[in-house]
Formats: structure tokens, sequence, C-alpha cells
């Protein structure tokens, strides 16, 4: 029992509920969220460091002891990964200051990300399939409000097909969690999985398995249900593509990971290897739209893609070192995701498009910018001394001492193709000739560069410091290996 | 009963998918009604349906139905509630303001601007 676990979901919950009486006062506003903000980070990182020594937390909501009652359950995953959201949105609002406008920010804008939150926080300490139902709700209703925010007319019209796909997943979750309470007759975790390890996974459970992984595949942009991805992702500001793009996509990635490492992994060789496949696939199609796109926007949002293929490919190999892989990508992705979202939009805003072909030679009045762009680019192809290496070598390697040499080499490939498509923006944005000069640009950098660069910081912190990282990342891959401990954590008697 | 309700519920995920495979937003709409309609009451078949006095304690039956399944349903009832009302919100003014309910004629990824 402690309290902390749940220190996550109500500092952004109460802001929320508080900003809504202060929707005029925009300086207000600013001073709140921002406050809020940097608490939950600390709050986070305390629960961290708490993990860290004294193992899982729970706090069992209204003293009801589960599988009875709902459980929080902050395991070393989930709380490395409400650390990095927290550090992330904080990021977000402070690139919204500049870039969101003020029409916006009268209605309700700071309140929406803060429920935001409360949908992701809440998504990724939950124990109980039912209540991670209900949390992705909240992410997702307010995700809704935030992609139509403005009501531009594509706003309005990439909202329409962002809701309905959203909505049907949101069903097929609702029948997946029937068919398994039916089958298992509790919706608990860790009840769940260790009734499952019971009877051994026979195939109706297999059956649903794959049910989860195509409710949480369309969440998280797996191969044949992304299609939705990049129409939505381009519609709403960068400020707020980019909140989604480092998180909502990575709660879906977050969701297979915790079932399919917690729940369903006693049919490993079905289950995982179609995950392997589709994570594959991904990959493909992802650096495709990567490299044929002229549009800065779609480059990074198809990276998303990649990026959640790599991620997936680590949970499907179930090795220890490809497990740790995966989550130091996880939030090495969280973090380089914002940031790049981002660069884009600050290019954006200085040259009036999203359009490559018009931009060009920014790195003359723009120095810091260029460099920061390029720190990037290096961090998210993986060059050595940054963040995107570790995870991605620690993929390879458990891949290689599985055997699986396809799927290691599609990783290493991507990463060339990454390099390549974010390379291009920066040689044709910020190389070449100069087309805009001082004076003709549509709008400044003021303010922006300090998200950019503490993320970026952070980014080169997790890759330089990885060795003092490492240990808490072996520690999520020790307990998402055996479940025995997340189930004894839980059920303890 | 479950047999007749799993018919049931599969002829309202029929619906559902040809409803939404149409041209037209409001029938969209419905179909996504009809498709929660369909997922609610499968929650409640997969509960069971065996006899037994409403979940009352004031009702001193030897057996009750199961209130877990009901909890669900209302909670995601309520769900569904908001997110449609959402929706038809946002088609009456995606209706005004790009003058279509066609999907066809909301194609494409080019900027309307």
């Amino acid at each position: 029992m402690n309290n902390l676990v749940i220190l996550p979901i109500l500092i952004p919950l109460v802001t929320g509920i508080l900003l809504i009486f202060f929707n005029k006062n925009i300086p207000l506003q600013k001073w709140i969220s921002v406050i809020a903000s940097i608490a939950t980070i600390v709050v986070s990182a305390i629960l961290v460091q708490t993990v860290f020594t004294g193992g899982i937390q729970t706090l069992e909501i209204g003293d009801w002891r589960p599988p009875y009652g709902i459980v929080l359950v902050a395991d070393m995953l989930a709380s490395l990964l409400v650390l990095t959201a927290s550090i992330v949105s904080l990021t977000c609002i402070l690139y919204a200051f500049r870039t969101i406008g003020e029409a916006r920010e009268k209605f309700y804008f700071y309140s929406v990300v803060q429920f935001l939150m409360v949908g992701v926080f809440g998504a990724f300490l939950t124990g109980d399939l039912f209540n991670l139902f209900v949390f992705f709700e909240v992410m997702l209703m307010s995700s809704y409000v935030l992609i139509v925010h403005g009501g531009t007319k594509v706003q309005l019209r990439e909202s329409i097909k962002y809701i309905l796909v959203n909505i049907i997943s949101s069903a097929l979750f609702v029948v997946a969690v029937g068919l398994l309470y039916s089958v298992v007759g509790t919706l608990n975790m860790a009840d769940l999985s260790q009734r499952i390890s019971e009877v051994g996974q026979p195939g109706i459970l297999t059956v649903i398995a794959v049910l989860f992984l195509i409710v949480f595949g369309l969440k998280g942009a797996i191969f044949p249900l992304f299609f939705w991805l990049p129409g939505s992702y381009q519609a709403p500001p960068t400020a707020i593509t980019a909140l989604f793009g480092a998180l909502l996509t990575k709660v879906g990635v977050y969701s297979i990971m915790r079932v399919f490492t917690l729940i369903f992994y006693h049919d490993t060789e079905f289950t995982h290897g179609l995950i392997s496949i589709l994570a594959g696939l991904t990959i493909v199609v992802g650096v495709i739209g990567a490299v044929s796109y002229w549009d800065v926007k779609k480059i990074i949002i198809y990276n998303i893609m990649t990026a959640v293929g790599v991620i997936l490919i680590g949970v499907a190999t179930m090795s220890t070192t490809s497990i740790t892989g995966s989550i130091f990508y996880v939030v090495h992705d969280m973090i380089v995701k914002g940031a790049l979202f981002f660069l884009v939009g600050a290019m954006a805003i200085l040259s009036g498009t999203f359009d490559l072909k018009k931009m060009g030679g920014l790195i003359r009045n723009h120095p810091v910018l260029g460099w920061l762009f390029f720190i990037a680019v290096v961090t998210i192809a993986g060059i050595p001394p940054l963040s995107g290496f570790v995870g991605k070598l620690l993929i390879v390697q458990g891949g290689l001492e599985n055997g699986d040499y396809v799927l290691a080499g599609v990783v290493l490939l991507s990463s060339l193709l990454v390099l390549y498509s974010v390379m291009k923006i920066f040689m044709n944005g910020f190389w070449g000739e100069t087309k805009l000069s001082v004076t003709e640009e549509k709008g400044s950098t003021k303010g922006l560069i300090l998200p950019i660069a503490l993320l970026l910081s952070l980014s080169i912190a997790l890759g330089v410091g990885a060795e003092w990282f490492i240990p808490y990342f072996n520690e999520a891959a020790e307990t998402m290996m055996n479940p025995s401990i997340y189930i004894d954590a839980v059920l303890k008697e | 009963m479950e047999i007749l309700m799993s018919i049931l519920i599969g002829i309202l995920f029929t619906a559902a998918t040809y409803l939404m495979l149409s041209k037209s937003l409001l029938r969209i709409i419905v179909g996504t009604g009809l498709l929660s309609h369909g997922a609610h009451l499968l929650l409640l078949t997969m509960g069971g349906l065996k006899t037994g006095a409403a979940p009352l304690l004031g009702e001193n039956a030897e057996f009750y139905t199961d209130p877990l399944p009901q909890a669900l349903i209302l909670t995601a009832i309520v769900i569904s509630f908001g997110v449609t009302s959402f929706f038809l919100v946002l088609a009456y003014r995606s209706y005004k303001e790009l003058g279509t309910d066609n999907m066809d004629n909301l194609r494409g990824t080019d900027r309307h601007e």
C-alpha cells in the first residue's frame, strides 16, 4: 500500500478541473499548468526511485483486496514510462505557450491536455483490464477534443476518421474484455495471469489474445491497422501532434508489452511469432512512407511507425536482453519524437510551410536550431554515444541470440533509411541556398528552443549515461520476464 | 438462451459493419450505435444468463445474477453515450463547414484551404 502510486493520476486530474474555472485568464492557466507538470515530474521521479529500492508498489483503491477491487500497480516499466511521459508533457506545454494561439488557449486547451495526461498515466499504472479500458477512453476523449480543437476544415475532416476508428477499436476492446471474462472469470491482470497459467492457455485464449493484439494494434498503429495515423496526425497544430506522437501510440505499445508478457505468454510460438511478423512489416511500411514524402511532418509521422515496429520486435523476441532494449527504446523514442516534432514545427513556423522543397538554408540565420536538429538526427538513427544506440543494440543482440536474423537485419536496415529520411530534412531544409532572409520569415523561434534543448539534453544524458540508467531498465525487464514477481506483489497474502 | 443472444449479437455486428462501410456520415453514426449495443449485449451474455434474483441484497434470494457485468455495461454505456454525442455534434459542425456528409468527398490528405 503506497499512496504515492495514485499521485501521477491525481495531480493532473485536479489541475484539469481547476483550469476549467480560469479559462479566460491565460497567464494564470500557464502558471498552474507548468507548476502541476513539474510536480508530476517530481512525484514520478520519486516513484521510480521507490520502485527501484523497494520493489513493485501497489495501491488497493478503497482497501478492497485484489482481485475484488481495483488495484494500481507501479512496477519499473510503468513508473519509467510515467516519468518520461510527464517530462514530454511539460515540454509540450512549454512549446504550446508560443505556438498554440490565444483563441485555443481560451477554449480550455490546457485543461484538456491535463485530462489527456490523466488517461495516459492511468493506463500505465492500472492493474485491471476494464480500468485500462476506462483510462483509454479518458485519453481518447481528450485526444478527440485536441485533434479537432480550433475547428479548421482539415481538422474536422480528419477527426471524423480518427474518432470512427477509435470507436470501433473501443467496441472491440469491450468485446475482448467480455470474452475473456466469460472464459476466466476475472479482470485483474495478476489474477488473470495466474488463472491462465493454471489452464495453460487453450485455443480460445489464444483467439482472445489475438483480439487484444488487434485492439492495441489499432491504438499503436501496427502494420495492417496503421491507415488512420498519417492523416489524423497531420491535421492538428504541431504541439498537439508532438503530444500524440510521443505518447498515444506508446500507450498501445505499452499495453501490448504488458498483456503479452504478463497474461498471454504460454503460446509464444503463435502469438509472438505473429507479433514479430507484423512488427517487421510495420517497420517496412514506416520507412517506405518516411523516405517517400517531402512533407516534413509526414516524414516524422511515418518514423513513429518504424519505432513502434522496432519496439515490438524486441517484445516478440522475449529474452531479457531484447526486452531491456525495447523498454530503453520506448523511453528514448518518446523523448526524441517529441523533440523532432518540435523541430519540424519550428522550421514550418519560420518558412510558413511544411513542404521541404520550399525551405532551404535555415542554418545561416538559425545555427542553434540547425545543430539541435542535427543532434536529433543522429540520435534517432542510433549513432553510438546517443540514446537511440543502446536500445537498438540490445534489440538486435537479442534477435541474433534467438536466431531471428531476418528481423535483426530489418531493424539494422531500417536505421539506415530512417537516417536517410531525417537527413533529407536536414540537408534540404538547413543547407543550400537561403530562401528567406530574416525579415521575410513568417515567425520567430523565440521560446521554442528551450523545450527542444530540454528534451535533447535528456536524450544525450540517457545515451551517455547509459551505464547509470541500465540497472533501472534491467529491473523493468526482470519483472516482465518473470510474471510471478508481479503476481506476488499484487496478490500478496 | 445464450445461443439465441449470440445470434442476435452477430446480427447487430453485421448490420453495424454494413452501415459503417456506407458513404453517408449519419449511417456510419447509426452503425456505431448498433456496434456498441452489440458489445454491451455481449458483455451481458458472456457474464452468463442464469436465472437468479436482481442483485439487490434485500431480495433475500438464494441465487443472484452476476453484478460485475452489469456494472461494466453501465460504465461502457455512459462512455459510448459521451463519445456518440461528441461525434454527432462533430458531424453537424463538419456538415456546416464542409457542406457535405458524403465520405467520398472527405477523402484525401491534401489541405482544403
